[in-house]
């Protein structure tokens, strides 16, 4: 077998291995096994590319130097990346993900351009000794090295822009506080990607033009922020999801720039990771991809909070709530963003330790889009040490509300608006919701009765069952759990 | 399906053919069976393990270090070993970061009996 024989058969184990990864993140016990082997293939597969041709040609003519060069780069980087990681706080988990991902997609838009540079060089340097192996004549136009590298190039400029912007609209950086609502923003969008289709066109046909790729990087990198910009906090799951798989299809891409397979498998899977994410967020969010990334929300104009609150808003006071509590024998707590704002993960497990210690059963209602990417909620619980299986999803749950004695709604609102399921003129309806609204007793914790991001009121706060407690999400419920300790 | 995968990838791994729509039209297989894959495995992977998901996945695109290293490697010039060097830099940031988070939420998933 010849050495890149051995090579490829590397590269084809690392990638079974990244494929058993994804599929072990079935369980939260398997998972951990699976990112050892995930992270084991990537190993393997990096360890592999040390033996390529031209690695081994450059040790030959330079002895360690390449070698050297090359763990200082890797090594730097591995461990910036690795202390960002153990530093991150949980909620601050969907911006380090969109910073990730775009240091991914810019890594493949060097890629490009090293590889661009290399082939370019090569043909011109083909008669020095030792590159003969190498000779290539002029890049051929529309070839599939010159239709790959613009399409990484793109890709991956896409990618590192538009996670800068959405990292920091995460991180609510002031600058992009607001969402960018020039009126005239679809044309420009429109007019820069005609131009960058054009100039992906250009890239193609001319792939010995270095300047041509890098005006090809300039446009992509503004397109990045422009189509980012307009987008609201509210759909930055989908933001995330999607530049998940970009990043992903980035290095799908490379993998054809270089023919190399394992990037093409590992770039792919990623790439339909995030693609099926960013539909089940969607979903859960009743939104369409379109609607999400060129629309603002509909303005369809709807009965005002006043019309549906008057006079049936019924608050309570910490001690009410807590005789409610105390005759429940279950209750259920749906957690949304706000209490991850409001750092309650903590307090909450305290108030469900003191219900469960007089013989209460609770459990935990999470919606999909609950927190700032998918599946956030169930980290930010899991970090405040509620086991695993008390969460519940969505569909799992719904069926119980109706033998549930309390509801306990702390910072949620557009997830728990029974609007979605009766009516039909709703900006939200259709979409998925927990039916709380079908317990015997609703606590709803909320500062005040603003509407949630979709903007319009909700009926529950007006239901009969339910029972509004105004506070900051932290303060009410350790108010709340003082109480039923008095008693 | 993870077996019908196998001789696929197997014949990846002999000789690559010399014709560059033959070599493209098999690289364009591993891709679309790749996703097809992904789609049938990342479909069951529950709600509640959606976050480690994207961070792992993330973690997995950083592959296109393995692209930098070759392009860094081949020394032909200067510039290209550079571009290089800085995707290896910016792809291991990727890497690292992605498993090493993912390591730290799934251990808040399966927390140490006490």
């Amino acid at each position: 077998m010849s050495s890149q024989a051995w090579i490829n058969l590397a590269y084809l184990i690392a990638s079974m291995l990244f494929i058993v990864a994804f599929k072990l993140m079935s369980g939260p016990r398997t998972a951990v096994r699976g990112n050892f082997l995930g992270a084991a293939g990537m190993a393997i597969a990096l360890a592999a590319a040390l033996f390529e041709a031209p690695v081994q040609q450059a040790i030959a003519a330079r002895g360690a130097w390449p070698v050297v060069l090359l763990l200082l780069a890797g090594g730097a980087g591995a461990a910036i990346g690795a202390a960002m990681a153990l530093k991150y706080p949980m909620t601050g988990m969907p911006q380090m993900v969109a910073l990730l991902n775009g240091f991914g997609g810019a890594a493949s838009v060097f890629v490009a351009a090293a590889e661009l540079w290399n082939m370019g060089t090569r043909a011109l340097q083909s008669d020095q000794p030792g590159m003969a192996a190498f000779a290539a004549a002029e890049l051929a136009p529309w070839t599939q090295f010159a239709i790959a590298t613009a399409l990484t190039g793109l890709i991956g400029a896409v990618t590192f822009w538009g996670s800068l912007v959405a990292f920091g609209k995460l991180e609510e950086l002031p600058r992009f506080k607001k969402p960018w609502t020039d009126p005239n923003r679809h044309w420009i969008n429109l007019a820069l990607a005609a131009l960058t289709l054009l100039t992906m066109a250009g890239v193609c046909a001319n792939p010995n033009s270095f300047l041509l790729f890098l005006l090809l990087v300039v446009l992509g990198s503004l397109l990045g922020t422009t189509l980012t910009l307009p987008i609201g906090g509210a759909d930055m799951p989908v933001v995330i999801c999607l530049l998940n798989s970009y990043s992903g299809l980035a290095a799908a891409a490379a993998g054809f720039v270089i023919d190399n397979s394992v990037l093409v498998i590992a770039g792919s899977l990623v790439g339909a990771s995030g693609l099926i994410l960013t539909a089940i967020m969607c979903q859960a969010m009743n939104r369409s991809l379109v609607g999400v990334l060129f629309g603002g929300l509909g303005t369809t104009t709807v009965a005002s909070g006043d019309e549906v609150y008057a006079g049936k808003v019924k608050s309570a006071s910490a001690e009410e709530i807590a005789m409610v509590l105390e005759g429940a024998d279950r209750v259920v707590i749906v957690p949304g963003y706000g209490l991850a704002v409001a750092q309650a993960q903590h307090a909450v497990r305290e108030l469900a330790d003191v219900l469960e210690a007089r013989g209460t059963t609770v459990e935990y209602a999470i919606h999909p889009v609950a927190g700032r990417m998918p599946g956030h909620m169930n980290v930010l619980l899991a970090e405040a040490d509620i086991p695993y299986e008390k969460l519940r999803e969505m569909d799992d749950i719904n069926p119980t509300f109706p033998e549930t004695d309390v509801a306990i709604v702390i910072g949620a609102n557009d997830v728990v608006n029974p609007s979605a399921r009766n009516d039909p003129q709703s900006p939200i309806a259709g979409m998925p919701i927990l039916d709380v609204d079908k317990a015997r007793t609703v606590v709803v914790v909320k500062r005040s009765l603003s509407p949630g991001f979709a903007g319009i009121p909700n009926p529950l706060f007006a239901a009969d069952n339910t029972l509004m407690y105004f506070a900051d999400g932290k303060k009410a419920v350790l108010d709340l759990t003082a109480a039923i300790q008095k008693h | 399906m993870l077996p019908c995968l196998m001789p696929l990838l197997l014949a990846d791994a002999a000789a690559v053919p010399s014709d560059p729509a033959a070599r493209f039209i098999r690289l364009l297989t591993v891709f679309l069976l790749a996703m097809w894959v992904g789609f049938e495995v990342i479909t069951k992977v529950p709600q509640r393990l959606h976050t480690p998901l994207t961070s792992g996945s993330n973690a997995i695109s950083g592959i296109t270090a393995v692209g930098a290293i070759v392009a860094a490697g081949a020394v032909v010039s200067s510039f290209g070993s550079l571009f290089g060097l800085v995707a290896l830099f910016l792809a291991m940031i990727n890497v690292a970061g992605g498993f090493v988070v993912t390591y730290r939420m799934l251990q808040m998933f399966n927390p140490k009996k006490k």
